[in-house]
């Protein structure tokens, strides 16, 4: 789970966060209610996720809500690898 | 009765919770011709006051051009008021196909076709000539109807960062399996005004054979040595595959847009993007009108010009009263507040000293980047432009914010 969480935080910070920002983002960060990742660009992190863990995450389970933080998203990556 | 008391209380409280975020868009009537002086009636059944507009799209000052409206009423004469059809049956007219030829020329391109607005441009063009096995990668803060046609469109999608061509070669290096790729940006975004470095994606883009589109709905007309656009601007006409864009903007103000650009590609749109299958012609009157913007645009770069200068005034007295502004070179010019009951209150005293300017806040534009977005036209005067600064520097210095950077005005406001 720990290494979930951590490769999840490192591909947002990468993805979402310009180089120089010096904002801080950790596993509880709310994401998407802050505007950092919008709806749009969310799509890049749901391949990444479905790619990186082999897994189809269905579009009822892509909610704003379960990918707001890293912590929400490794519950959904953990319930759809199993 | 389908429209209960409860139904009705429901959709009220979706509108309360609208005006509970603060995201509720007031009723502003304007009593007079589009122009750089207008009269406003706002609020609501307030009498009528004369103010400078500084949020209009109006960046050559043709909405209300006498040349413009003779031009229309001309159409209007000789081809009528509507068509009563979409274009494939009965709503082709000569002046129709005249219209798009102008508009290729003007833009470099090979073919044009009109829709009746840029949004259904761009709602219909990717469904057209994108599908599975592709892939469209966008910038991140493209507009609205770019992300709502990409959405309608069977291809699949990824983003970049907000014009950072590092991370867009990551993607296009990512998606080499795909059959075809897409790059879709702005030319001007509308919310900061900069220009996509189209020169260096078009080598991205060269170097990882994967077509080009633009939306330039804030440039054309205006940005370039002869107002064709951000292509023009950065010496790439003959290397962008689409250009979308509207005649609702610098190009006369009415509405309208086009899909122009690599002719198959065109051709596709026509055959199916259900935009233009599905919806009326574009009125004569309109059609005629836009005729004559483009070619007086074709004769001259003088509107253009004076829009430039108007920008560099406008933005050289912001700087020197001690506005934070957004660097650039656009007419588009964000007045930086990062907090969005300032940026309230700033534009609602700004309506006060006459000038009629909005504030911008989240969802918007980002968390934290509250601005005023402010836009200049030709057919602003030295003394309207004068008029605005002094208004701003007035403003703010009431809330104290006169010399401030991003992060003063933060530690004094919060985000």
């Amino acid at each position: 789970m720990d290494d979930i969480r951590e490769a999840v935080l490192e591909y947002v910070i990468d993805e979402y966060i310009d180089e120089d920002d010096d904002m801080e983002v950790d596993a509880d960060t709310a994401l998407i209610s802050s505007g950092i990742v919008d709806s749009f660009s969310m799509v890049s992190l749901k391949a990444f996720l479905e790619n990186r863990y082999d897994i189809r995450i269905p579009d009822e389970d892509a909610t704003p809500e379960a990918f707001d933080t890293v912590n929400s998203i490794v519950r959904i990556v953990e319930k759809h690898s199993n | 009765m389908a429209y209960s008391t409860a139904t009705r209380q429901a959709f009220a409280d979706d509108i309360a919770t609208i005006k509970e975020k603060g995201l509720f868009k007031e009723k502003r009537f304007i009593c007079s011709p589009q122009a750089a002086e207008i009269e406003v009636e706002y609020p609501e059944g307030a009498a009528c006051k004369k103010v400078l507009n500084f949020c209009a799209n109006n960046y050559l000052g043709l909405s209300s051009h006498p040349e413009v409206a003779k031009a229309a009423h001309a159409g209007l004469d000789s081809r009528g008021f509507g068509m009563s059809s979409v274009r494939f049956i009965c709503g082709t007219q000569d002046i129709h196909r005249e219209l798009q030829d102008s508009v290729s020329t003007f833009l470099g391109m090979e073919d044009t076709l009109l829709f009746p607005s840029c949004m259904d441009a761009n709602a219909g063009v990717f469904e057209a000539i994108m599908g599975k096995g592709d892939v469209i990668i966008a910038d991140r803060l493209i507009h609205a109807s770019l992300i709502d046609g990409i959405r309608l469109c069977s291809a699949e999608y990824d983003t970049f960062k907000h014009m950072d061509m590092k991370h867009l070669r990551k993607k296009l290096e990512l998606h080499q399996d795909k059959r075809r790729r897409l790059i879709v940006t702005d030319g001007v975004f509308s919310m900061d005004g900069d220009l996509c470095p189209l020169d260096k994606m078009c080598d991205l883009a060269d170097k990882f054979d994967t077509m080009v589109l633009v939306d330039d709905s804030h440039a054309s007309g205006f940005i370039g040595k002869t107002g064709r656009g951000v292509h023009e601007h950065f010496g790439v006409m003959d290397r962008i595959d689409l250009i979308t864009t509207t005649f609702g903007k610098a190009l006369g103000g009415a509405s309208g847009g086009c899909v122009s650009g690599r002719s198959e590609l065109v051709e596709l749109c026509r055959q199916k993007a259900r935009p233009y299958l599905f919806s009326n012609s574009l009125s004569p009157v309109i059609v005629s009108a836009t005729i004559k913007v483009i070619d007086f645009l074709s004769s001259t770069t003088e509107l253009r010009d004076k829009l430039e200068a108007n920008t560099k005034r406008f933005r050289e007295g912001m700087t020197a009263a001690g506005l934070n502004i957004r660097p650039g070179v656009t007419p588009i010019v964000p007045v930086m507040l990062y907090n969005a009951k300032l940026a309230n209150d700033m534009a609602r005293d700004m309506y006060a000293e006459g000038i009629y300017v909005i504030g911008f806040f989240f969802p918007v534009v980002p968390e934290g980047q509250a601005r005023i977005r402010v836009q200049l036209s030709a057919a602003h005067e030295n003394e309207h432009i004068d008029k605005c600064v002094a208004a701003f520097k007035k403003v703010g210095e009431k809330y104290g914010i006169l010399g401030l950077d991003k992060k003063g005005i933060i530690e004094k406001y919060g985000t």
